[in-house]
């Protein structure tokens, strides 16, 4: 029985006109990560948001792999800096009044 | 509609060749994808210029026809019209349907039908909306319900109590319908909330500064201290200073989905010096002073 928040690679690849091979790459650079049970491969399916914005990077873009690697890591950084900023503004307004 | 300069969209002279216009067109939106410029909204309508200018331009024909109507192509549009329905009222010989024609100008002014035809069956999900909502703080203390009308379709929306200023949620599935099938969009909310109580707020703490007078704060008492959605009592200590902070535990904002849960309510005293003294006053503060220097 598979679970319901699960979704297979090989319907994904249907879904979005992609090869196996680019999931399993992306697997093995940790830009996803695929979930095993009884020698299926599966993605959560709170990741596909992520997948699809992979696979905008690369086919719209032309960003490779390591490319959209890095674009990824700057774009988790711009948002915990962004993050950041809503905290710090927030504590500004503690003493903007006095 | 405003003439629109695709060529100065793209970044490039009238004679660029094809190569030079996918080359400024894959930099433009390398930098302009709203992907790479998440909640971007200036990026987004770049990209759609981009989009259009593209469109227009890296393919021959209608580039052509652009660079032949140039400002006037509403014009040229009218002319190109009316010369049409008299070829086909002359001879249905031509092979020149008034298809081919509007889809023609449709794809070339932004009409929507893309470039190319087998983008007519890829599925796509569709564009994610973003939105702000405005509340007042106290409008969060409580989880509420509220709806939103976006783009015409009401959405139910539950606030869980204790909503930060500035925290996003994604609402699953809310944003544009997907293209051909293709998953819906999702809706990102941003909630702003205004504060115009005398609380202020950092994360799930309150802060409040309250006046005490002289006299409590030297010979110590009880005063009523209003904490967010009620009253307390509370003891003041003899000889308390002025700036004395008091943490009064669990009073103070709702802990987002913690049911039940508060952060805590933090008290500073600032004590209120008596003004307009009588001669009587100043005869005793005196005498106080004279005993303390003494």
């Amino acid at each position: 029985m598979i679970p319901e928040h699960l979704i297979s690679t090989q319907t994904l690849c249907t879904h979005y006109n992609i090869e196996i091979s680019f999931v399993d790459s992306l697997n093995t650079m940790g830009l996803i990560q695929i979930e095993i049970i009884e020698q299926n491969h599966f993605i959560h399916i709170d990741h596909i948001g992520n997948l699809e914005k992979i696979i905008r990077l690369h086919n719209e873009l032309n960003v490779n792999l390591e490319g959209i690697d890095v674009v990824m890591n700057l774009l988790e950084k711009e948002q915990a800096l962004r993050n950041e900023l809503i905290a710090v503004k927030n504590r500004l307004r503690l003493y903007e009044n006095d | 509609m405003a003439f629109i300069d695709y060529y100065k969209i793209m970044g490039v002279a009238k004679t660029a060749t094809e190569k030079d216009i996918k080359t400024a067109y894959r930099k433009l939106a390398r930098k302009y994808h709203p992907d790479v410029n998440p909640n971007s909204k200036d990026a987004e309508k770049k990209f759609k210029e981009i989009n259009e200018a593209n469109e227009v331009l890296s393919d021959p024909e209608n580039r052509k026809k652009y660079d032949k109507y140039g400002e006037n192509w509403k014009h040229g549009e009218q002319y190109e019209s009316a010369q049409q329905q008299q070829q086909q009222s002359q001879s249905n010989q031509q092979g020149f349907s008034n298809d081919d024609y509007s889809d023609f100008f449709e794809s070339m002014f932004g009409g929507g039908r893309g470039n190319s035809r087998q983008s007519q069956h890829a599925k796509f999900k569709g564009q994610d909306y973003n939105s702000q909502l405005h509340l007042e703080l106290k409008d969060v203390y409580t989880a509420q319900q509220q709806v939103l009308t976006v783009n015409g379709k009401k959405i139910r929306l539950t606030i869980p109590a204790g909503v930060e200023n500035g925290q996003v949620i994604k609402i699953k599935d809310k944003g544009e319908s997907g293209i051909n099938g293709g998953p819906n969009g999702d809706l990102y909310i941003q909630f702003v909330i205004d504060n115009h109580t005398q609380f202020k707020r950092e994360g799930n703490n309150l802060y409040l500064t309250i006046d005490l007078d002289l006299y409590t704060a030297i010979l110590g008492g009880e005063i009523e201290v209003a904490t967010f959605d009620s009253k307390v009592k509370l003891k003041i200590k003899p000889e308390t200073k002025n700036g004395l902070k008091v943490k009064l535990k669990g009073k103070g904002f709702p802990i987002y989905k913690n049911d039940g849960q508060f952060g805590d309510l933090f008290i500073t005293f600032k004590i209120d010096s008596p003004t307009n003294l009588s001669e009587k006053e100043i005869a005793l503060f005196k005498e106080l002073q004279k005993i303390r220097t003494s």
